[in-house]
């Protein structure tokens, strides 16, 4: 290497991160709401001081060489606050962009009278760069995928309350599809509660249960089977026509179970059940005045 | 004589998949103006396909069609997939045979919710199952 870029970036790191800082500050998708000018110049600085640190005239056609380790931590790190913060992948990616802009720019400044030499070192500068910026994507995108998740398990939480409807009485609105984690957690929600409450009737509705095919059928048949051996008894309500007819079509058996088809109904079985009557008050009270 | 109208594959590999397939699967069958029963029992046999495939093959391909023969539309769902395959067929199609503990009413149950049922298998190589809807059958 006839020019040492290393030497030149290490000398010139201060002069860089201006350059650098003002590409950003002049860029559209600067983030000003998210982000605050000191905390992207901290960041800023980090990065660079690892980057040029770490570069030298070995490794700089190796990604994959370990003395890249603790930038693409750096990167990673910044990626990942960067996705859970709210950043779009555009604005994410110009933040590296940016500082390839202005690496090059100080070698167009340093070499500008061996073209041949510029050509190289901005090849190589630009070789690097691009693998970080593929590394920030990737990173971005495992951060956002873990927001996914978390929102997963949040629905598969909130989506199975139980619901004391009377003394005795629980009901559980099943939505959406019930597969086997959904099963397990309706499952332990309902038998915790049935404990907890001395209830001895459960409800399970499943209105909001698009189709039911056979392992649907399964998961309602054990969690049925639970509940009874339990003490309690339970019914299944909100069985719409189709889902009826589909149910008789599979050769599912359900006539060990008390369905209903509405929720209604399933109540006013279980107040039967527990001697309890619902009337109309035939006159009107006095009030106590 | 069956004509294919319109074709869409969807790629079955997680959980997720199977949800996803079954909004696909509706979104069709509303498009080729099915009534609710008849979209709730092409749903409910994609469901114990799909299901099927995650759990004895790990997952496969799902081709959905619009298919047109004479005068009425229907819905055709092929089910591919490379796992090891049913030694028996006659056995799987018996209600209540199960070699893995589920109630085993899925392929026989789905043979009677659609209007055509097609079961190819080759132990080693993969199954494939192709069931028809018609919008009125």
């Amino acid at each position: 290497m006839s020019f040492n870029t290393s030497q030149l970036l290490q000398k010139k790191k201060k002069y860089i991160l201006e350059l650098w800082m003002k590409n950003q500050l002049a860029d559209e998708g600067l983030r000003e709401d998210l982000i605050s000018n000191e905390e992207l110049r901290s960041q800023s600085e980090e990065l660079i001081n690892s980057l040029v640190g770490n570069l030298s005239s070995e490794n700089v056609a190796d990604i994959n060489s370990d003395e890249w380790n603790p930038v693409i931590e750096i990167l990673g790190g910044i990626a990942i606050t960067r996705a859970r913060q709210g950043f779009s992948p555009r604005e994410t990616g110009s933040f590296v962009f940016s500082l390839k802009d202005a690496l090059i720019q100080v070698l167009q400044e340093e070499n500008k009278n061996d073209a041949k030499v510029l050509f190289a070192e901005s090849l190589k500068i630009s070789r690097i760069m691009d693998n970080l910026s593929i590394v920030t994507f990737e990173t971005f995108i495992k951060g956002r995928e873990e927001v996914i998740l978390r929102q997963t398990d949040e629905i598969a939480e909130i989506s199975t309350p139980v619901i004391r409807v009377w003394d005795g009485i629980l009901a559980l609105p099943i939505i959406g599809t019930l597969d086997s984690a959904r099963t397990q957690i309706v499952m332990e929600n309902l038998l915790q509660e049935i404990v907890e409450t001395g209830s001895s009737i459960a409800i399970l509705d499943i209105s909001g249960v698009p189709a039911v095919d056979s392992l649907v059928a399964q998961h309602l048949i054990k969690t049925v089977s639970a509940t009874r051996l339990m003490g309690a008894e339970c019914i299944i309500s909100g069985i719409r026509p189709e889902i009826a007819q589909t149910v008789v079509h599979l050769g599912i058996d359900l006539s060990n179970i008390i369905t209903k088809s509405t929720l209604a109904s399933a109540l006013a079985y279980a107040f039967k059940a527990m001697k309890l009557e619902v009337r109309k008050t035939s006159t009107v009270l006095k009030s106590n005045f | 004589m069956i004509l294919s109208l319109s074709k869409d594959t969807i790629k079955i590999s997680q959980e997720q998949d199977v949800v996803f397939l079954k909004n696909r699967v509706k979104e069709t069958a509303v498009k080729i103006k099915m009534g609710l029963v008849n979209q709730t029992r092409i749903i409910t046999a994609a469901s114990e396909l799909v299901r099927n495939m995650m759990r004895y093959a790990n997952g496969g391909n799902c081709v959905i069609e619009v298919v047109s023969s004479g005068r009425v539309n229907g819905v055709r769902l092929t089910f591919t997939d490379k796992g090891p395959g049913i030694p028996d067929i006659a056995a799987a199609m018996r209600d209540g045979f199960s070699t893995g503990r589920s109630l085993g009413l899925g392929l026989p149950g789905t043979k009677r919710l659609v209007n055509e049922f097609d079961i190819k298998s080759k132990v080693g190589e993969g199954t494939t199952v192709t069931i028809v809807k018609w919008a009125n059958g």
